[in-house]
This record gives structure tokens, sequence and C-alpha cells, in this order.
């Protein structure tokens, strides 16, 4: 790896993305599946660096599931887009940034599609006003919300508590990153770093003390690719990707992995589960699975936050091994309390290291 | 005694220059790099039959016995006076030309643009001319000792929209199977892959030099592009393509990949060129001729002209005979002149 090359490639792939001000739109699944991620990154960016970033109740889902599951034609998502738009532009403000990777490389194709067929804009913005009475307005700026944490990685670092790095050895953390297909695939410029070597993940892990891993499936999809698991008969093949880049990292020993996609870091971290039940594997150390992480967690963690009010026991993997690598200190018993200690209950199935 | 500036001094330069001064010509011809030869001079061997680049050179050179040359030398402007052209030379030397003839050649297209490939990221990933250095020289630690397999990969920055260029550069086709073979003559027991799209064999003796690749050298062809390179851990590379005769995905580990960079226009030409009110087509880049049939040495500008690859992808013996046909228009046009 001729660490040089990246670097004349990431110079290449550098989007701006405005300081301030952002209308803040979540993902559908995101808030289930990693239910603190979303409020840590309104905590960070707001309350921890004083930034300005906006959110409605009134926002719906883009979507981008039904759109890419065929279920609804384009132009009912376009539609529904121009009108999170309207209300981005209702609220006065002109940069949009988004939690989800589907929704971001969706906005991005709707803009470009706008852009590039005027005369479908026009009927969009005739849709909107007839189904919603609201003005047509596009974001000046659009931002996917690691764009946002990226920007922010080394005021983050300033305030860092803790580093990626095995407290025990001094060495950096192995840090696998892993991209969302909708980030850059589709679109190269519209991404941090390109698409074949993203930065947007690498540069947090730079930041924050850790080394990234580049093995040869980095660039493969996470196994959730919609129609491989939303058509229940092509499950199989989630888990062949999955399995497929386990496999591949496995030599590198990665101590952890970070995502930036609602879908890959479920999958990545569900499917070890079900690798080790069907085939006896893990991939972590000692038996364990190699925890994954979605990129405002780890945000979170090198700010010292609380592991459990970041959600970390939603995950399938324990993450307790890594934070003592890190020396980051947790209370076992608060694991699964809830708000006012309200008990959640234990998982019934423990596996691949899951305490 | 007329000028004529003869802007490039590769094959095609070399060639225009010695027929040029033999018709009594006074040749002025201009070369940016510190040797005579352009690409010429960085290969190893010529296809079909193997012939050492370096011969060929030698006897280009030794012909041109007369003719004023500048090395390292570009033209800092150009413009055209009542009949002739004012050409200054970025070492002061000012030549009012009444003709001008451009053999500015070709660039490699820059295989790093192609990023999937790896050139510039991973160490074994290597071009064309790459490996025509490593023939020539022997030094190169991207290519380790030994190497077990070895894939080729045609058609790199050629026909590919994605790439900006939708022309086939034309010889890059019969080069990789010329290295193929060459590599397995340097290590007879590795396995060679070719990546192609289309073979296209047009030249005398390039059908019998692939089938002796299949035959002699087991180099095995595979029709399909290859999609992403990537890097294991003990810095081998993991090739996947297509099979689109099989009609599988394949995935191959090899120890070195070569990439076969296409030919795409100097840009230091069309800058040149551009003072004089001469374009490259906005097709493919490459300069305009004034038709594509019977004129394909006159541009469209009076005493401006063209040979070799400046026009197109050509192999050598095409551009040495677009360099005599260049020799015989400017006469012609200047004779017609007086």
């Amino acid at each position: 790896m001729i660490y040089q090359g990246k670097q004349k490639i990431w110079s290449d792939y550098q989007k701006e993305i405005p300081d301030d001000h952002y209308f803040y739109v979540r993902s559908c699944i995101r808030q289930n599946l990693f239910p603190a991620s979303e409020k840590t990154f309104l905590d960070i960016t707001r309350n921890k660096l004083g930034k300005d970033f906006f959110e409605t109740e009134h926002h719906t889902t883009c979507g981008g599931i039904a759109y890419h599951c065929d279920a609804i034609p384009q132009e009912t998502s376009m539609t529904i887009i121009a009108r999170q738009f309207a209300l981005m532009h209702k609220y006065g403000y002109e940069n949009y940034v988004c939690s989800c990777i589907t929704s971001f490389g969706l906005y991005t194709e709707t803009l470009e599609t706008w852009r590039e067929f005027p005369e479908l804009e026009a009927k969009i913005r005739e849709n909107l006003w007839k189904t919603c009475k609201l003005e047509f307005a596009k974001p000046k700026y659009l931002a996917h919300a690691s764009d946002i944490i990226y920007k922010y990685r080394n005021l983050i670092a300033a305030q860092a508590k803790y580093k990626l790095i095995n407290r025990h050895t001094g060495q950096p953390l192995r840090v696998v990153e892993h991209i969302g297909c909708h980030y850059g695939k589709m679109f190269p410029s519209k991404s941090v770093g390109g698409a074949e070597y993203p930065y947007v993940l690498a540069g947090m892990i730079e930041a924050w003390g850790g080394e990234v891993i580049d093995y040869p499936e980095r660039r493969h999809c996470c196994g959730y690719g919609f129609r491989q698991y939303h058509v229940r008969s092509n499950r199989g093949y989630s888990l062949a990707n999955t399995h497929k880049k386990f496999e591949s990292m496995e030599p590198y020993k990665p101590d952890m992995i970070i995502t930036n996609c609602p879908g890959c870091p479920y999958f990545l971290d569900r499917w070890q589960y079900v690798i080790s039940e069907m085939e006896g594997k893990t991939y972590g150390e000692n038996g364990h699975g190699i925890p994954v992480f979605t990129y405002e967690e780890v945000a979170g963690l090198v700010m010292g936050y609380n592991p459990w009010d970041l959600g970390l026991q939603m995950h399938q993997v324990g993450p307790e091994p890594l934070l003592d690598k890190i020396g980051i200190p947790y209370d076992p018993a608060e694991k699964y309390k809830g708000v006012n200690n309200k008990d959640l209950g234990r998982p019934e199935l423990p596996s691949c290291g899951c305490l | 005694m007329k000028n004529i500036v003869i802007i490039g001094g590769g094959p095609s330069g070399l060639e225009a220059s010695a027929q040029l001064h033999k018709m009594g010509y006074n040749v002025i011809l201009v070369e940016k790099s510190p040797v005579l030869g352009g690409h010429l001079a960085k290969w190893d061997r010529l296809f079909p039959q193997g012939i050492p680049a370096k011969e060929v050179l030698e006897k280009m050179v030794s012909q041109i016995n007369g003719v004023k040359y500048f090395v390292e030398a570009n033209v800092q402007s150009i413009n055209l006076l009542d009949k002739s052209y004012n050409v200054i030379l970025d070492n002061g030397i000012t030549v009012l030309a009444d003709a001008v003839l451009f053999t500015t050649g070709f660039d490699l297209f820059k295989a790093q643009k192609k990023e999937e490939y790896g050139y510039g990221i991973y160490e074994r990933v290597i071009t064309n001319a790459d490996l025509e250095n490593w023939f020539r020289t022997k030094e190169d630690n991207r290519v380790v000792k030994d190497p077990k397999r070895i894939g080729f990969v045609h058609c790199v920055g050629s026909r590919d929209e994605k790439a900006g260029n939708r022309y086939c550069s034309k010889v890059c086709c019969a080069t990789a199977v010329k290295q193929a073979c060459e590599i397995k003559q340097e290590f007879p027991d590795a396995q060679v892959y070719c990546f192609y799209m289309d073979l296209r064999m047009f030249g005398r003796g390039f059908e019998d030099m692939y089938l002796s690749a299949q035959k002699d050298y087991g180099v095995r062809f595979i029709r399909g592009r290859v999609s992403e390179v990537a890097e294991n851990i003990d810095k081998e590379l993991v090739v996947k393509a297509e099979d689109t005769l099989s009609g599988k995905p394949v995935k191959v580990t090899l120890d070195l990949l070569v990439l076969m960079s296409g030919m795409q226009n100097c840009p230091d030409a069309v800058k040149v060129a551009a003072q004089i009110g001469v374009a490259g087509r906005e097709i493919d880049g490459f300069f305009e001729t004034k038709d594509s049939i019977y004129s394909l040495q006159n541009s469209t500008k009076p005493g401006v002209f063209f040979a070799g690859a400046c026009t197109g992808p050509k192999t050598l013996p095409d551009s040495l005979h677009e360099a005599r046909a260049a020799a015989l228009a400017i006469h012609n046009y200047l004779t017609e002149k007086k």
C-alpha cells in the first residue's frame, strides 16, 4: 500500500462542507437499530461543539427503501424528497444533512436528475404544490452526517478523553472502515475521498489515533443490499456477502469496525452471531466477535460518553473487551438498565462474545 | 532555402526530418525531452517480431545528419505572419517557418485515473511503459522475484467512456500479447492472464503472435473487464473480473498486474497548436485533419501539417508512413506556394 497514492486521490475528492447551520433529517431504521447514535450526533454538534443543527418532527422517510425495492415509482420518492427540502426552506435553512446513507444517495440522485431533466423538476414542483402547498426549494449544500463528523473530527479529537489506542501495547487500534454503498459509489464526487478509497471514516480513525486496515473485500457490500435481505429467499446471499467480508478481513486481526450506513453496522454485527451459530467461527480475539460501531458511537466513546448511554448494549457483539482495551470505564450492572433504571431484560441467546 | 519547423522528436519527427532534409529543406526539429526518440527511446522490443527498439531508433537518428535539432526545447509561442509562421522557442531561438509539422505523438493515459486498478496505490501494479522499462533495465522493485501469476489488463483508458476516451488505442492489444510472451520468456513457470474486451490483431503477423502466445507460451486470455483490484496481507493482488465467455465472475491472486495504458493527445501540443487556431477534435482530443481520407497530413490551416499519433493512435510503421506522407505534402505545398 502506497499511502501517498491514496492521499493524492483523497485530495481529488474533497467536497465543500459548510461549518454550521444545518437542517438535520433522521433515518427511518437507525432509531430502532442504534437508537442513541442520532441523539449523540445532535448532542456532540449542538452541546459539545456549539453548532446549529435544527430538526423538525414534521419530516418523514425519504422513501428510499420503497424506491430501491421497486415499491414506489421515482416521481413519488422525488415528491417526498421535495417536501423534505421544502421544510428545510420553510425553517430558514439551506444546508441539508441526513443521517441515512440511502437517503444521501437518493437525495444526490434526485438533485442530479433534476439538474439533467429540468422538465421533471418542474413536474415535481407542481406535485409538491398540489399535494402539500409547500414552496419548492433545493438545498445549497447536501451533506451526510458522517461528512459533518469528518469535518469536526479534529475538534472532537481536541475534546477527546480517549484515543483509539490499545492501552496495553500503546499501539493504534486496527480499524476496519466500512462505507455504505450509496455514499460514494453512485456519485464519487459527492463523497469525501471518492468511491474506491473513501476517506470520510478513515479521516476520523486517523484523527482519533487508530490505524485503518485495507483488506481485499473492503469495497464489498455489507450484505444488506435491500433485495438481498428484504426478499426472504435471498437472505442466504446476504449472509454470504457478510461472510466473505469477514473472511477477507480476518488475517488483519481488526480490533473494531466503524460504519456510516444504517444497514451496515446492523448486518455486520448480527450476521457474526449467525455465522458463529452456523459454523462455530468467530473473527475477534479470544472467541469474541469484532465489535461494530456507528461513527457517532465511536465519536461518543472517544469523547468520554457512558457506553450504555451510547446504546452499545443494543449490539450483538459485546463492546466490553474493546472498552477494556482502550481503557474506557463502564459499569456492567448498568448495561441493561434503561431510562429511570428500567430493566431492559437480557438477551436470551448470547453468542460470539456477547456478554 | 525554405524553413520547416518540426515539433516533436519521436519516430515521426525523425523520419519527416530525414525526408525533408534530403529534399533540400532547412529543417529545425524541436524536442521537449533531453533525448530524441519519444516513447521509442523508452521501449525495449517491438511487435510483432521483437526487433529491439534501440536498433530502430539508432537507424532513424543516423539519418537526420545535417538536421538542426534542439532537445529540452519547447515552443514558447507561434503565430502566423503574412505567409509564414513565427516560431519562438524557450531557448531563445526564433524561426520564420514556411511550414510547421506537428509530430508531437501521444501521452500515455494516466493509469491512476482508473482508481479501481490501484496504480500508485498498490506496489505491484505497473503499466505497459513500466514493464518495457523493466525489460530494458531489469530495475523496478515492483516486479517481484519469480512471480507466479501475472495479469495484463487491456484497454486501460481506451474504449472507456468513464475515462473520457471512447476510442480504441489500437496498439495495446498487440503490445499486451507481445509483453505477455516476453514475460513468459523471463519467468517460464509463471501463469499469465490477459483480460481483454476484443483482441484487435489487425496487423501483419499480429494474429500469429496471438496464436503463439496461446500455443507456445500458454497465456490465458479471459474476455472480460477487470472490476477491481485489491491487495491482500502478503501484498499480492486480488483481481476480480468477469469472464464473459463462461458468464461467470473470476477472482485471481496475482504477483504482478500490468495495465495497458492507452494513448491520448499531448496537452502541451494542444496548447501550442491552439495559438494558431489548430484544435483537437471534440470527440477524442486528437488533432483535426483537413479531411478523414485524402488529406490526413494537412491541418485546417495552410502550412500546418501532422504526422503520427497526434491525429490518433497508430503503430510505429503507420507513424513512419505518415511522416513520409507529410514530407511529401509539405513539399507539394511549398512548391505550389512559390
